[in-house]
């Protein structure tokens, strides 16, 4: 094996302009699959904490229905106090939840006393929103990092708009269950950076201000939100808390509450997916690049040597060998632009880490870091190599069935 | 006993419209450790029954025993593997290996084709290497040395597996009178030296004097053979 390791490299030297070229468009072509991948995983992975743990949560829970009419905020969809305790004491007991947080929601009116324009409204108990979805308090530019009775807080563009600054009274309006208006003074204790997504753009309000808006005389829930001990176990989980919900049945018998994870709830879940796709087909076009350049090379090797395959397979040498020779030479010219490609894509990541890249997302600016995982620059080396070899088989394979009289006549 | 033994060989190829005759039912035995010649002018036959030999093709007809083995028989693999073992060659324009230096091109058969310890790989390619004259040259690259210390190099190969037989299709053509007489010399040492068969093919009238038996063909026949003292049949 040695030898045919010391001939398949002696030969890519021999070749040295051809094996370069090659070896170079393999570099290339792992370089930019690893600062692609590593740059849209970054970008991934901002947005989806950031509308996982700034707004949603990794998981919502409604009472059946809400989530289908969720644009309008139905207010006779929300959960009554005897079904949010059935829930809460459903998500307290799972060992998976790190904390949820119940939301009173509705749309209403928002005046400044001299303007008036809608806005969407959370009532919250601030310590627990805080708990389950821990980057809000980052989006607060100005005022409080937290909302005590009476306040609010509302988002930058309504603040801009309206010329609202901390401290100034403001008056929210809205038509409760029962069809009447009510309407409730708060002071501004915050203003808060939009976010992309739904519940980007909505104001926040204590939750039993937000019951005496709607004139509840008993406190209801419209969702759940709930943040889990350990992100990647969103899907496991969400299966066993559906489960447990499935038991949970209104007088009608039917289900009372349906739970989504962020991935039915945001938008940017497609957007990721979108990015997946973009991934999968630079990784073809990696392959492409792969299986094309090194077959070509193959091609041509196996050409340029037919007479000396002709005399090696004279001398006695079996089939097997002689593919496994022109098989090492694919798989050297493989690993070689896999492992400069390897080491130049982690100089650049390393360069993006340091200097960083900024992106206007909207009307977001995002800092984005080059993020990639060990096993991902594994995995793609892996099917270069993989792909590297498979491109020299059937030239491989030609080499060995070649009669070696007639190789030893070519010319 | 004869190391090849051939009887009624006949070659035919077909090309586009005529079946060309390249061997019609030739007979003949070679004995160990003898030095022969085929000779006879271009598309005589010489190629094609060194080939046949070597079991690098096929024959039409007839049946040949080399080493005591029906070679028309062996499959692909099996063709290899007792080329491997019994079979030396020697090209006419030398087959070296380009990238691997003298050393390995002799080296090259003993790891790939007969799996021979380190040692005694060592041991036999410097035996090889002084036998042949290329004792200070065996880490020259072959694009390094002369055409006749290339056939030198191509005759410690094909020798260098001990094989019974040594095949060497025109090993003079590409080299000046002095290097190939010198060649042929060396061929008729390593006999003397190993006990190897050689049977080389020429069309030089001048190095067929050098074989002891010569085999005369022509147009595919064998029509004569002749046995260095005079003896002729």
């Amino acid at each position: 094996m040695k030898n045919i390791f010391k001939i398949a490299v002696r030969n890519l030297i021999r070749y040295k302009r051809r094996t370069l070229l090659t070896a170079s468009l393999i570099t290339i072509g792992v370089v930019f699959v690893l600062v692609f991948v590593s740059v849209t995983g970054s970008f991934k992975s901002i947005m989806i904490g950031e509308v996982t743990d700034s707004m949603l949560g990794h998981l919502q829970v409604h009472r059946k229905g809400y989530v289908a009419s969720i644009d309008s905020l139905p207010l006779n969809l929300n959960m009554k106090p005897k079904a949010y305790a059935k829930m809460a004491e459903m998500l307290k007991s799972s060992p998976d939840v790190e904390a949820f947080s119940p939301r009173l929601k509705f749309g209403g009116m928002f005046s400044n006393f001299t303007e008036t324009t809608s806005i969407r409204i959370n009532g919250i108990y601030p310590d627990r929103e805080f708990q389950t979805v821990p980057f809000l308090t980052s989006r607060i530019s100005e005022g409080k990092k937290t909302i005590s009775r009476g306040e609010i807080m509302i988002p930058l563009l309504l603040a801009r708009g309206l010329k609202i600054k901390i401290g100034d009274a403001v008056v929210v309006v809205a038509t409760n269950v029962d069809g009447s208006v009510n309407g409730k003074q708060f002071i501004v204790s915050g203003i808060l950076e939009s976010a992309t997504g739904p519940g980007g753009r909505d104001g926040y309000v204590h939750i039993e201000d937000a019951a005496e808006v709607l004139r509840m005389t008993e406190l209801e829930v419209s969702e759940v939100a709930v943040r889990l001990k350990d992100f990647n176990h969103l899907h496991p989980v969400m299966q066993q808390l559906e489960g447990k919900i499935a038991a949970e049945l209104n007088k009608e018998g039917k289900p009372l509450f349906e739970v989504h994870s962020w991935e039915q709830l945001s938008p940017f879940f497609n957007i990721a997916k979108m990015i997946d796709v973009m991934t999968f087909f630079i990784k073809i076009m990696l392959i492409a690049i792969v299986l094309i350049s090194i077959m070509n090379v193959m091609i041509m090797a196996v050409f340029e040597r037919i007479r000396e395959i002709g005399t090696i397979a004279a001398i006695g040498t079996l089939p097997g060998k002689i593919r496994s020779m022109f098989i090492i030479e694919g798989l050297c010219l493989g690993v070689v632009g896999t492992v400069i490609g390897d080491i130049i894509g982690g100089i650049i990541i390393l360069i993006i880490n340091l200097t960083g890249i900024r992106y206007n997302f909207g009307r977001q600016e995002l800092l984005l870091h080059a993020d990639i995982l060990p096993a991902d620059v594994l995995t793609i080396s892996i099917i270069v190599i993989i792909v590297a070899v498979a491109a020299s088989l059937q030239p491989a394979i030609k080499a060995s069935k070649m009669e070696p009289i007639e190789a030893l006549r070519h010319v | 006993m004869a190391l090849i033994k051939a009887k009624n060989i006949s070659k035919d190829y077909q090309t586009e419209d005529v079946v060309v005759h390249a061997l019609q039912e030739v007979n003949f035995e070679i004995e160990p450790a003898s030095f022969v010649s085929f000779v006879g002018p271009s598309g005589s036959g010489k190629t094609t029954i060194l080939n046949i030999i070597g079991c690098l093709d096929k024959p039409s007809a007839g049946e040949l025993m080399v080493a005591d083995t029906e070679v028309a028989l062996l499959g692909r693999k099996e063709s290899a593997s007792f080329r491997g073992k019994h079979l030396g060659f020697i090209f006419q324009d030398f087959n070296l290996i380009p990238v691997l230096t003298v050393y390995e091109n002799i080296e090259y058969p003993l790891i790939m084709v007969q799996n021979i310890e380190p040692a005694e790989r060592r041991e036999r390619i410097s035996r090889m290497l002084v036998s042949v004259g290329m004792k200070d040259q065996g880490d020259k690259y072959p694009q390094q040395i002369s055409g006749g210390q290339k056939q030198r190099v191509a005759v410690a190969r094909a020798l260098v597996t001990h094989p019974a037989l040594v095949l060497a299709d025109e090993p003079t053509a590409n080299l000046d009178s002095q290097t190939a007489y010198a060649v042929i010399g060396l061929m008729k040492k390593m006999r003397d030296d190993f006990g190897t068969t050689f049977i080389f093919s020429t069309h030089d009238t001048k190095i067929v004097g050098e074989a002891e038996v010569i085999f005369r063909l022509e147009d595919g026949k064998l029509k004569a053979k002749e046995i260095k003292g005079g003896i002729k049949q």
